[in-house]
């Protein structure tokens, strides 16, 4: 359902204005989502100033620098620190993106830094991603045959391995998800971008066996069909790949194979 | 997931005030809100017809109301709203053909800024055309 206002207890306060470090001379401001199980109080916004002549260029540096010079109980997802694990995943500057890939020097005035949208939040900018990957369990993203196994492994030709590419580099840290406003009013029912990237994948690989399963699957009004195209997943995705097009491609098998 | 120690409920993280509005979409919703506009524009042309068929006086009040200042503007209203969400239909008529023109990412934000434009364009031109053939 559309709910265009946050939940009582979801709306956001003022938060406090952290000191400003001592001797800096280039200074960043940024205004941080923080809310925590451990009081009662609201979602709040709180402001940093970090010294950028002794950090890194990243969004990620930034947060770290506050983390471990500022105020240490800031807590967020990070494990890689170069775009490949997806942890770092959030909304920067009004967009989904990764922290770690992100350069604070794209960002003009103040850098405002939120949890992936539309999201229950743990802490701070830790969202519950329970549902997307129950979601992504759901359309079962391994290889499926019936064809008696082969002595060695599945082959493929070099033309069909390309098929997967702009789809396996997927890194599912959920920006596109999470962007989707169709998910945001139904993200119970429709799968959203990410998931539906995946099944694509599947889809189209020419080992897999169960093309029609999957199809039967999401032929649903609400899986599949809630893609109206507003393509916010494909402008957030942090790797250059595709969703709103990979959704447009399954869209077109199920009307090929009624055909 | 692992059991959280979490005794209170957890807050939604902000979406729409948060989301930056960016040019698709913008014209996503636009295309929502001018088929919403499109019903009452229907109903201002049945109105029309329906008073064409009426008597004289009839019809020529209601042609007075939207011959007047105000119905003009709201005309004028009803033509951009309808070339916009012919615009847009066109626009996900061929987004669905999974073509890489209008779902690719820079092609589909070029597709989205231009639309604005392109049915203002049309829309005068419309008009032009409207006022031309009366005045002929």
């Amino acid at each position: 359902m559309v709910e265009i206002t946050l939940p009582k207890n979801s709306r956001i306060n003022e938060g406090k204005t952290w000191p400003k470090p001592a001797g800096a001379t280039n200074l960043r401001e940024y205004k941080i989502y923080r809310w925590s199980p451990d009081d009662d109080e609201n979602p709040r916004t709180d402001t940093y100033y970090v010294d950028m002549d002794d950090c890194g260029p990243m969004v990620l540096d930034a947060l770290l620098w506050i983390k471990n010079n500022v105020d240490p109980t800031l807590t967020l997802r990070r494990s890689c620190r170069e775009g490949i694990c997806g942890s770092c995943a959030m909304n920067i500057d009004g967009t989904n993106t990764l922290a770690c890939t992100k350069g604070a020097d794209e960002v003009s005035g103040v850098v405002k830094v939120y949890p992936l949208p539309h999201m229950p939040v743990v802490k701070d900018l830790v969202p519950d991603l329970t549902v997307p990957y129950a979601q992504l369990s759901s359309i079962q993203p391994w290889l499926q045959t019936v064809s008696p196994e082969p002595a060695k492994e599945w082959t493929q030709s070099h033309e069909d391995r390309q098929k997967l590419d702009g789809l396996y580099e997927c890194i599912l840290c959920f920006c596109c998800q999470t962007s989707c406003p169709s998910y945001w009013w139904n993200g119970e029912r429709y799968l959203g971008p990410a998931v539906l990237l995946q099944a694509y994948r599947w889809l189209i690989d020419s080992r897999d066996e169960a093309t029609g399963e999957r199809l039967d699957n999401l032929e649903d009004p609400f899986r599949l069909y809630r893609c109206h195209t507003i393509m916010n997943c494909t402008q957030a995705c942090p790797k250059g790949l595709n969703p709103a097009k990979a959704i447009a491609e399954i869209k077109k098998m199920m009307v090929e194979r009624r055909v | 997931m692992s059991k959280t120690t979490a005794t209170r409920a957890r807050p939604l993280s902000p979406h729409l005030q948060i989301y930056k509005p960016i040019p698709t979409m913008m014209m996503s919703i636009i295309h929502r809100i001018t088929g919403c506009a499109l019903y009452f524009g229907t109903l201002l042309v049945a109105i029309w017809l329906m008073a064409a068929s009426g008597t004289p006086e009839t019809f020529g009040r209601v042609q007075a109301i939207y011959g007047s200042w105000l119905g003009l503007v709201v005309l004028f209203g009803f033509t951009w709203v309808l070339v916009h969400h012919m615009l847009g239909g066109i626009r996900h008529l061929v987004m669905d053909t999974g073509s890489e023109a209008a779902l690719g990412k820079d092609q589909s934000r070029r597709a989205a800024v231009a639309m604005p434009i392109i049915s203002i364009v049309l829309t005068i031109l419309v008009w032009i055309v409207a006022i031309m053939a009366r005045g002929a």
